[in-house]
């Protein structure tokens, strides 16, 4: 028989989140600090909307691009904690998940060979996604003393003219920066000069601890160049739901569309209809998870700092990326031995890119219960490890 | 101290009131010192009353018996509801005593051993009161949710070990 395979696909390696999992399911007893989403349930009053939907019936295809409601409240949002207005009728499309709206925003995009810039480390999907796209992902490698944010400078050396999209992953996964206003400025500059679109994915806006999020649409002369996804599942624990969207120039939106019509159809229904009341009225919930977060990333931070273990202060998402260079050993090492000797998995920063070796992600989308729990093992095993090498 | 951040230790210590000090600092990001004083300075006002513990009575062998009582008063001149409040709510059986709006004056909540002794309360204190006028008793057969917790809420973490 012949090769039934693409190579492209084949030609990409499977996440690197993967083969840690499958080491992590086999260990049943294992505590996990691995996970990407909200340890919080969806908020009550978003889910019985949901289920009111059902009962109603709503059970048929929306229009495509989602529906009308949805799209009104995702653009009376973006109005009200950017300042951006968006036509709900030409410049949204509400995906399945944020990262739908990752893939068809590249593949409307994407011309064979132009390049794409990713900065790591970052998400697992966006150099796969580029590939797929026909791209060239040109990687940037993000460095702890800028706290790992995007300076104008890197963003420089990374353009050839065959430059067509920046990725702009903050606030970051798995890094948990964030990119204040100044430093959004630094890069609009460069971007604008060098014609260069950008989609920005600024799924974890609603989760920052260091004053609000801004956009980079939000910015003089970027609305129309930028794609900004966003979507409901990091702010309001609705991960399961599968709802995200997608804004920007009515022409790339028009494009997404049509991919998204002839491979999707439409986002649940059921969703949709949850998305509108968790826009309507979930603002105090956001407010009260991210409470949550930030008291236990406060936590962690001084933990961190108690066991000397070098860490920068993170503002963003519900991570922070330890480095663990003085143990001379992998990241990978690091978190198989920590997952072996004291059960706790914690997932190495290689698997979000190169240049997140030496360094870990732990996420505290967990209770301050199971934080210190596993915190209490990790001291105990980096006391061990220091003294092996003492 | 902001006020926010008083108001982020009070939300705190209302879900768990045996939090470690140094902790409940760090958490909310201000110094232990602070927070001590914060804490003790929101007790001498009034605004910490006291650090109770939520029991969920029915999964020990002790009996109790709770009961919600609507009760309707005739408000005193120049005293209004106060006075004849504080007869009530000075019986140590009595949990909780509010005044409401609606129908009836005030709501009695009562926690006896038995059946017969919340009732003796209600016919031989409580109605015999001069100012009561009526009183309503509703026995609470099952607690599902107290003070913000879910009663009996075991949930496993479903979600999967590792995910980007």
């Amino acid at each position: 028989m012949r090769n039934p395979l693409a190579d492209t696909i084949v030609g990409i390696k499977p996440s690197g989140i993967r083969k840690f999992f499958d080491i992590v399911s086999e260990m049943k007893d294992a505590i996990s600090l691995g996970v990407g989403e909200p340890d919080f349930d969806t908020p009550w009053h978003v889910r019985e909307e949901g289920i009111y939907s059902l009962e109603k019936g709503k059970t048929f295809y929306t229009s495509n691009s989602g529906i009308k409601e949805l799209r009104q409240e995702i653009c009376n949002y973006l109005y009200r904690s950017q300042k951006i207005t968006y036509d709900p009728m030409k410049q949204v499309i509400v995906t399945v998940g944020g990262s739908e709206a990752i893939d068809i925003s590249l593949r409307a995009m994407i011309n064979p060979g132009d390049e794409v810039l990713i900065p790591q480390p970052s998400y697992v999907s966006y150099e796969p996604c580029a590939l797929l796209a026909g791209a060239k992902p040109v990687i940037i490698n993000l460095k702890a003393e800028n706290e790992f944010r995007l300076t104008a400078a890197e963003l420089e050396e990374a353009i050839t003219e065959k430059t067509k999209i920046l990725i702009l992953p903050f606030p970051n996964n798995p890094t948990g920066a964030i990119m204040e206003k100044k430093d959004l400025e630094a890069i609009v500059e460069v971007i604008i000069k060098n014609d260069i679109y950008v989609i920005s994915d600024e799924i974890y806006a609603e989760l920052t601890y260091k004053g609000k999020h801004v956009s980079i649409a939000s910015l003089p002369g970027m609305q129309e160049r930028t794609i900004l996804i966003n979507g409901f599942s990091k702010a309001y624990a609705m991960t399961g739901w599968r709802l995200g969207y997608a804004c920007g120039p009515e022409e790339i939106i028009r494009q997404m569309t049509k991919i998204h019509q002839f491979a999707i159809m439409c986002a649940p229904t059921t969703a949709q209809y949850a998305g509108v009341e968790a826009l309507k009225n979930g603002d105090e919930d956001v407010a009260k998870m991210r409470e949550s977060y930030n008291q236990r990333r406060r936590y962690l931070v001084n933990a961190f700092r108690e066991m000397g273990l070098e860490c920068f202060e993170p503002y963003g998402a519900f991570y922070i990326f330890p480095c663990i260079k003085e143990f001379g050993m992998s990241s990978d090492e690091f978190a198989t031995r920590f997952l072996e000797e004291e059960k706790v998995a914690v997932v190495p920063g290689t698997a979000f890119g190169d240049c997140g070796e030496g360094f870990l992600r732990i996420s505290y989308a967990y209770s301050l219960e199971r934080l210190k729990l596993a915190i209490g093992k990790l001291e105990h095993f980096i006391t061990k490890l220091r003294e092996e090498k003492s | 101290m902001e006020e926010n951040k008083k108001e982020e230790l009070l939300r705190i210590i209302e879900k768990n009131s045996r939090i470690d000090l140094k902790e409940l600092a760090v958490m909310v990001g201000v110094s232990e010192i602070d927070a001590v004083n914060a804490l003790e300075e929101m007790k001498k006002d009034g605004i910490i009353c006291a650090y109770h513990t939520l029991i969920n009575w029915e999964k020990t062998s002790i009996e109790k018996v709770t009961a919600l009582i609507e009760v309707r008063v005739t408000p005193q001149r120049g005293q209004g509801f106060d006075s004849i409040a504080e007869r009530i709510y000075n019986y140590p059986e009595v949990r909780s005593l509010y005044l409401l709006s609606g129908g009836f004056d005030l709501m009695v909540i009562l926690e006896g051993k038995t059946l017969r002794e919340v009732s003796s309360f209600v016919s031989d204190k409580l109605s015999t009161l001069d100012t009561v006028l009526s009183t309503s008793t509703h026995f609470i057969l099952k607690k599902y949710k107290d003070h913000g917790t879910i009663l009996n809420d075991k949930k496993d973490d479903e979600r999967e070990m590792i995910t980007p």
